[in-house]
C-alpha cells in the first residue's frame, strides 16, 4: 500500500496534506495497491473521517501518551514502527515543514533515500520522479531507490482532487516510544503576534520592495491592508535595509504565500522573491518600470508610482464604502 | 564551547537560471558564488556564541576545491578554521550526510553545537542536518529563528503563524537555521586578513552509494503570462478595486 502522512497541528489538518493525498492516490492506482493514511496523535483522529473523500480506504491513528503535541522524532519513530508491520511501497508526506522534517527522520532511521518536494511520480523500480530545486525555479528529474520510497509532495503545485471511496476504516496503532525519541518536542507556544493577519494565510498580501523607499514608505501598504483585511509583506532587500522585520519577508528564505491576490509594489522580481509569491493565484504588480521582471510574471499591472497608486486605491475603496 | 557550521557553495543566480548544455547543472560561467542566507545566519549565530562563551568555531563544506572561498568568507566573519570535504561532482543528500558524519568522527573533536541551513539553497533536500543528528545520536531542532544557550541547555524557537513554537534541548545538539535568526555582519578588514591565513583542512571523503540520483535538470515551462495593464498611476484605482471584487476579496 501507499501510506500518506497527514500533517496537522493539534488536530487542525494542514491543507497541503490533501494535495499529497491526490498525488499519492495516483501512485496507488498505478501500482494497483491501496491508498492508506496515517495520523499521529489521538487528538487528531477527527481528521480521519475527511479522508474518505480523497480515496483513503484505511487510516491509522498512531497514539501514545507521549504524543500530546508535535515531536518530530517521535512522529517518525511511530511511522517506522507502523511501516514494519505493513507492506508499504511508499511513504508520502506533504512538503510542509513538518512533512519534510518527519520524513527526513524516517529516512535517517531506515537509512533510505528521500526525495523532498516532488511534483510527479512514476512508480516502478526505482521510482522516477520530478522534484523542485531552487524553490521551484528548476525541476530535477531523478530516480529514487529503496525498499520504501520516501517522498514529500511540493506544496501548491498539485491541485487537490476528491475521489470518494465507499468503504473506510480506521485502525489504532500504539508504538513503543522511548523518552529519547520524545526529547525534541514543543514545550510551549509564544503567540505574541496572534492578532496579526498571517502572511501565509492571508487572502490578500500587499508587499513592498526597495521601491517603497523607506520604513515610513510602508504606510500606504499598511493602510490598504487595514481596509481589506490583508497582510503586509516585503522583499529581502527591505529586510536587509532594516525597514521591516524579517518575519514580513516573502521569498525563498522567507514566507511562501498562497494568497488569492499578491500585490507587489516597487518589487523588481528576482527569482528568490518570485519563489515566495508564486503560490498566489494572481499577482498584481505596481511598478514605475513597465519592463521590470515582475510585470512579465504578473497577471495584472499598474504602471506608476506606488505612493500615488496605493492611496488612490484606498480612497476608491472608501468612496465605495469599504471602510 | 566548540561549534561546527556546515555550509554549501551555491551560485548567485540572477533573474533567470540558465542550464549547461548537458542539463546536469546550472551554467555558472558568468555568476559569482555565495552560501545561502540561512547558513550565513548560522555562521553569525555561532560567532556570537563564541564571542560570549569562548571556544572554537569550525566551518565545514562538501564540494569542489573552489568552496575554499566560502569557508574563508565564514572565517572572515569570525569562525576560526575550515574543513573542506573535497569532491569532484555533485553529491546527493544521503552521501553528503555520510561524509559529514565520518568527517566529524575522524576529526576527534567534540562539538557542543552543530548548525546547518534549514535546506540547501540549490538542491533543497531538507534532510542532511537530521541525518547527521541521528547518526551522532543528538537532538535536532529544525528551522530555528531564535536561540538562547545557557550552561548545557538551549531554548530554540521556530516561527509559526502568529508567534513561535518553543523547544528545549540539552547540548550537544544540532540546529538547522532559517534566515531571520539574526542580522549577519559584514566581515571586517582584520577578519579578512586572518581568513587568508586560517587553517583549512582538506580531505577526500570516501564515496558511498546514493539512492536519490539526478537524471537531468529542466527549466520549468512557464505558461506565457498574459499581463493585463490596468492603467497608469492613480487613474487605475477604480479598475484595481473592480479586480478585487472579481476575485471575491471585497
Amino acid at each position: 500500500m501507499i501510506l500518506t502522512l497527514i500533517d496537522h497541528d493539534r488536530g487542525q489538518p494542514n491543507g497541503i496534506s490533501f494535495q499529497a493525498l491526490t498525488l499519492a492516490r495516483k501512485v496507488a492506482s498505478d501500482l494497483g495497491v491501496a491508498l492508506e493514511a496515517v495520523i499521529i496523535g489521538d487528538e487528531a483522529r477527527g481528521i480521519a473521517q475527511d479522508l474518505q473523500q480523497f480515496g483513503v480506504s484505511k487510516t491509522y491513528i498512531v497514539k501514545h501518551p507521549g504524543l500530546t503535541d508535535y515531536a518530530p522524532e517521535a512522529w517518525a519513530e511511530g511511522l517506522v514502527q507502523l511501516a514494519k508491520t505493513k507492506s508499504v511501497k511508499a511513504l508520502i508526506t506533504p512538503g510542509t515543514e513538518r512533512g519534510n522534517e518527519v520524513l527526513a527522520y524516517v529516512a535517517a532511521k531506515l537509512d533510505l533515500p528521500m526525495a523532498a518536494n516532488v511534483t510527479s511520480i512514476k512508480a516502478g523500480e526505482p521510482f522516477e520522479i520530478t522534484r523542485i530545486r531552487w524553490g521551484g525555479s528548476l525541476l530535477e528529474d531523478a530516480t529514487v531507490a529503496g525498499e520504501i520510497k520516501l517522498l514529500s509532495v511540493a506544496p501548491h503545485l498539485i491541485a487537490e482532487e476528491m475521489a470518494p471511496v465507499n468503504s473506510f476504516t480506521t485502525e489504532d496503532f500504539t508504538p513503543d516510544l522511548s523518552d529519547k525519541v520524545l526529547r525534541v518536542k514543543i514545550v510551549r507556544r509564544d503567540m505574541s503576534s496572534a492578532d496579526k493577519i498571517s502572511l501565509t494565510e492571508a487572502k490578500l498580501v500587499i508587499s513592498g520592495g526597495r521601491g517603497v523607499g523607506s520604513s515610513e514608505g510602508f504606510k500606504p501598504l499598511e493602510e490598504l491592508a487595514g481596509l481589506v483585511g490583508g497582510a503586509v509583506g516585503c522583499s529581502r532587500a527591505v529586510t536587509s535595509l532594516g525597514w521591516r522585520p524579517h518575519s514580513d519577508q516573502v521569498g525563498q528564505t522567507g514566507a511562501r504565500v498562497a494568497s488569492t491576490l499578491y500585490i507587489a509594489c516597487g518589487i523588481s522580481g528576482a527569482i528568490q522573491h518570485l519563489i515566495g509569491c508564486k503560490g498566489s493565484k494572481y499577482i498584481l504588480a505596481i511598478n514605475t518600470d513597465k519592463d521590470a521582471p515582475i510585470v512579465a510574471k504578473a497577471d495584472y499591472a499598474v504602471i506608476g508610482d506606488l505612493h500615488e497608486v496605493l492611496p488612490a486605491i484606498s480612497a476608491e475603496l472608501r468612496k465605495q464604502g469599504y471602510a | 564551547m566548540n561549534i561546527l557550521v556546515c555550509i554549501k557553495r551555491v551560485p548567485m543566480t540572477g533573474a533567470k537560471i540558465i542550464l549547461t548544455d548537458d542539463q546536469q547543472s546550472v551554467e555558472t560561467k558568468h555568476l559569482g558564488f555565495t552560501f545561502s542566507p540561512h547558513e550565513e545566519c548560522a555562521v553569525e549565530e555561532a560567532v556570537r556564541l563564541l564571542e560570549k562563551n569562548g571556544g572554537t568555531g569550525t566551518v565545514l563544506t562538501l564540494g569542489g576545491k573552489e568552496s575554499d572561498e566560502q569557508l574563508r568568507y565564514a572565517i572572515s566573519m569570525g569562525m576560526q578554521e575550515g574543513m573542506l570535504l573535497e569532491t569532484s561532482s555533485e553529491w546527493g543528500p544521503m552521501a553528503t550526510a555520510k561524509a559529514i558524519i565520518e568527517a566529524i568522527k575522524a576529526s576527534g573533536k567534540t562539538f557542543d553545537i552543530i548548525m546547518f541551513g534549514n535546506e540547501a539553497a540549490d538542491t533543497g533536500g531538507y534532510q542532511v542536518g537530521i541525518r547527521v543528528a541521528q547518526a551522532l545520536d543528538l537532538p535536532c531542532v529544525t528551522g530555528i529563528k531564535g536561540l538562547e544557550v545557557s550552561d548545557s541547555k538551549a531554548v530554540a524557537k521556530k516561527e509559526i503563524s502568529g508567534g513561535h513554537e518553543v523547544y528545549e534541548v540539552s547540548l550537544p545538539a544540532v540546529f538547522t537555521v532559517k534566515e531571520g535568526l539574526n542580522y549577519p555582519r559584514y566581515p571586517s578588514v582584520p577578519g579578512r586578513m586572518r581568513a587568508k591565513k586560517a587553517p583549512v583542512q582538506t580531505t577526500q571523503p570516501a564515496s558511498v552509494s546514493e539512492g536519490l540520483r539526478k537524471s537531468q535538470l529542466r527549466v520549468p515551462i512557464e505558461e506565457a503570462s498574459q499581463v493585463e495593464i490596468l492603467g497608469q498611476g492613480a487613474a487605475a484605482a477604480p479598475r484595481v478595486v473592480e479586480v478585487m471584487k472579481e476575485l471575491g476579496l471585497l
